[in-house]
């Protein structure tokens, strides 16, 4: 392995950079809207401890949202800085979402969530609760035309060649923007998204009311972290089945590979491996664990349905769709299948980890349980966070390595995408300086969120307020810099 | 291909808009060593642009997604060509970015210094940089037919790069120092009307000699706006003036506003000396980039035109009026009672 080769040193730093930004993404995507609601709650009932939830939770979402803009940037000038031989492939059409984004999303988004923060004391209530709100769709949005961009590389519509064939031009921007790649990782993305800040709530809540302090503000907290954690669960899985579908449809050799399945097969044959131990070269399984018919269902949503396998796609690949790639490709365009088939596992197996948590949460905290919530439980809960932060970024690994050879499917192979002019140590610089502040960052930006989340909200008026101030709190800052 | 040059001059607004916007917030990082003189006015000085400089780095992605969609070509020869100062450019940011959110999380003394020290480089490397990159662009880089750059980063470093890259950086600062003197009182901003004043004399060197060597560029290349490059540079120079003269007599709100002209026009003389090349090649200029052989097709950039003709006034409507509800100065006496509050 050539450890100076820029098309690999390209491609882990695109993955490393995207998976690091996106460690930001999900928790801003749902702690805004929580903080909306928690909001929403306290201007309409008016009872401060909805007040004192909102401030608590909107700190740790400001912390987490300042790292989530400044490794945006990176993403953005990376496609230019690493690919440009895709960026002047794919510009026509790939640019148009990312720049709707920026005038349409991302303008909204950055600008409320700045009045939201400082204008606690400077806006008249009702306004000051629109620019959480208005900064919760924007983010939304956002998240939308970055989807639409992606799906583009995973199931290229709405464009034609040029007629030199440099070059992808765009001809029908709502079948880019209606991508059914698009609209069916939308809500996937969204309710994971949820799941893992359900996750966040739910260890915070938990550490304060094993604890015992808190306890007014922290058990509605708990209550609405594990029943977001269970509605988003379910809105995972419907709207994953439905992605699902779409990628036998779109990209059939993803599906295949998310099965390590080698030879089409159908109804009882097309079973789904829930764990397989595979020849070591890759080319066939020794033993598995299966449930017969699974994966004709989760394919076609019928019992007989067929299922392609990664055999005959490549005989079809080869000769009928894309005989310009096999050569490159030496007839395998398959993904590296140990990790596509891990990472559909860990994904769904992770997601299902967290949502048994909050079953088992609710049902130890209901209102007519006899007895205490025992003291491993809370030990347990503190831990639910990593579950469904592991499960959001392993299924983004399985959708992306799952994508490969392509860096767009059937259009240009991720080989061909790398920046012919960059020089394979610059690309290793860049790399190690990522890694190393990325890392250290993350150091500090751990440290201080769980500095704040045990540092808690603000006590409530009352006794347990050391230094009742004079000003009201909703009319104070947040946040002095 | 009519709207290619309606793109070039959008693209080239949201730039301006980049660099005045978040120019202020370069020249405020890099006065912090030098109107920052205990913990409260530090405090004082970053508040200062505390509820905007988000907001104002927004414009950077969205002029470069703006880059992206209109002008493939010219985004991926720029941005692969100018790998490494973008790379430093991006880590600065960063940096920058973080250390204002981390260093009031840690009431320590050495925890702050510390993020402080990234606050002014990570705010003084973009300042330079980007003169050095948009030089560059305007003077032109060796650029093969296949649109790929051939140089290396020395290539960059070259005279003019760097004397635009220290004309940014001067003008930046200045433009941080009359926004100082506008947004606070007291010591804080006594000492910028001062450091206002010892700026002044670099920056309009500095400032002079950018505009007469990119006339001689764009000359030397016969651009067809050479009349509006003057006229740009000529209003630029008058403003950088007048912004000097107001800060002395202490009108602070007429010194920002001449000081943002002052960088309003420079970088539109910067852009539009480089019409109708948007990188020119100095290997041979019918290698060049130019805004038809760069650009998206007609059908991208209608629909791209419509969202900015929509969303753009929306926009600065908007953020405008964000400006408005933050516009109180920043005392030294309410940061003292805010911070008790908040710890």
């Amino acid at each position: 392995m050539d450890l100076l080769d820029p098309l690999l040193l390209a491609r882990w730093q695109f993955g490393l950079t995207t998976l690091y930004h996106f460690l930001f993404v999900p928790l801003t995507l749902g702690m805004a809207l929580t903080v909306a609601i928690f909001q929403t709650t306290w201007f309409r009932t008016g009872n401060v401890k909805w007040l004192h939830l909102t401030r608590f939770f909107g700190k740790i979402f400001l912390i987490n949202f300042a790292m989530g803009v400044v490794t945006g940037i990176v993403q953005e000038f990376q496609f230019g800085m690493n690919w440009s031989s895709y960026s002047r492939f794919v510009g026509d059409v790939f640019g148009a979402p990312l720049a709707f984004e920026g005038l349409m999303a991302f303008f909204f988004e950055a600008t409320f969530i700045g009045l939201w923060i400082f204008g606690w004391d400077k806006l008249p209530k009702a306004l000051h609760l629109a620019s959480i709100w208005i900064a919760t769709i924007g983010a939304w949005f956002s998240a939308y035309f970055i989807l639409a961009a992606n799906a583009f590389m995973q199931n290229p519509v709405g464009y034609q060649m040029a007629q030199d064939g440099g070059r992808a031009e765009m001809t029908d921007f709502l079948a880019v923007l209606t991508n059914p790649v698009a609209l069916a990782a939308l809500p996937h993305t969204l309710s994971a998204a949820f799941m893992m800040t359900a996750g966040v709530i739910i260890s915070i809540a938990a550490w304060h009311l094993m604890r015992g302090q808190n306890l007014e503000m922290m058990r509605p907290a708990l209550k609405y972290g594990l029943w977001g954690m269970i509605v988003s669960f379910a809105a995972v899985a419907l709207s994953g089945d439905q992605l699902g579908l779409v990628m036998v449809q779109t990209q059939p050799m993803k599906m295949a590979a998310a099965e390590a399945m080698f030879d089409s097969a159908c109804g009882a044959d097309a079973s789904f491996s829930i764990f397989s131990i595979g020849t070591p070269d890759g080319t066939g399984e020794i033993w598995s664990l299966r449930v017969p018919y699974l994966l004709s269902f989760l394919s076609t949503h019928t019992l007989d349905g067929c299922v392609e396998g990664i055999n005959d796609l490549n005989v079809q690949y080869t000769t009928e769709l894309f005989p310009q790639f096999a050569d490159q490709v030496e007839g395998n365009f398959a993904p590296i299948l140990w990790i596509t088939y891990w990472s559909f596992r860990w994904m769904m197996g992770l997601g299902g980890i967290a949502a048994l948590t909050a079953v088992v949460g609710l049902w130890l905290t209901r209102s007519k349980a006899k007895r205490d919530v025992p003291q491993w439980a809370w030990k347990l809960a503190v831990w639910a966070w990593p579950a469904s932060l592991g499960a959001i970024l392993i299924g983004w690994i399985f959708t992306e390595m799952g994508r490969q050879p392509w860096i767009v499917f059937g259009l240009m192979l991720t080989e061909d995408g790398v920046s012919p002019s960059v020089p394979g140590w610059t690309v290793l610089i860049s790399l190690l300086a990522f890694t190393g502040i990325y890392a250290s960052l993350a150091v500090v930006e751990a440290g201080l969120i769980i500095k704040t989340a045990k540092a808690g909200p603000e006590p409530l008026p009352g006794p347990d307020d050391p230094d009742p101030s004079d000003i009201p709190v909703a009319d104070t800052p947040t946040t002095v810099y | 291909m009519d709207l290619a040059y309606v793109w070039f001059f959008i693209v080239g607004v949201l730039f301006v808009g980049y660099f005045v916007l978040d120019g202020f917030d370069f020249g405020v990082g890099m006065s912090l060593p030098f109107l920052g003189k205990d913990d409260v006015s530090r405090r004082q000085i970053i508040n200062t642009i505390g509820p905007v400089w988000d907001l104002n780095e927004t414009w950077v992605i969205v002029a470069g997604a703006c880059l992206f969609a209109a002008f493939p070509e010219w985004y991926a020869t720029l941005f692969s060509g100018f790998y490494l100062a973008l790379l430093v450019i991006l880590l600065a940011l960063i940096a920058r970015g973080v250390s204002f959110e981390y260093r009031h999380q840690r009431d320590s003394l050495r925890w702050k210094r510390g993020f402080d020290r990234m606050i002014v480089v990570g705010s003084a490397l973009p300042a330079l940089l980007w003169g050095v990159a948009v030089a560059n662009i305007v003077q032109g880089v060796p650029i093969d037919a296949d649109h790929e750059f051939t140089g290396s980063l020395l290539t960059l470093l070259n005279p003019y790069g760097l004397w635009v890259g220290v004309t940014t950086l001067l003008l930046f600062w200045l433009h941080g120092v009359y926004f100082i003197a506008l947004k606070t009182d007291g010591q804080v901003q006594q000492d910028a009307h001062v450091l206002a004043r010892r700026l002044a004399i670099p920056a309009v060197v500095f400032a002079a000699g950018t505009v007469v060597w990119t006339y001689v560029i764009a000359a030397g290349r016969e651009a067809p706006l050479l009349w509006a490059v003057i006229a740009c540079g000529v209003i630029a120079a008058l403003a950088l003036l007048a912004s000097v003269v107001a800060n002395a007599v202490k009108r602070d709100g007429w010194a920002f506003t001449a000081g943002a002209g002052t960088i309003v026009f420079a970088v539109l003389t910067l852009w539009l000396a480089l019409f109708p090349f948007v990188m020119p090649s100095s290997t041979d200029i019918a290698y060049s980039l130019t805004i038809e052989n760069a650009s998206s097709t007609d059908y991208t950039l209608t629909i791209m035109t419509w969202a900015a003709v929509i969303f753009l006034p929306l926009v600065l409507l908007y953020q405008g009026w964000t400006y408005w509800i933050f516009r109180k100065r920043v005392t030294r006496s309410r940061i003292e009672k805010a911070a008790a509050l908040v710890h």
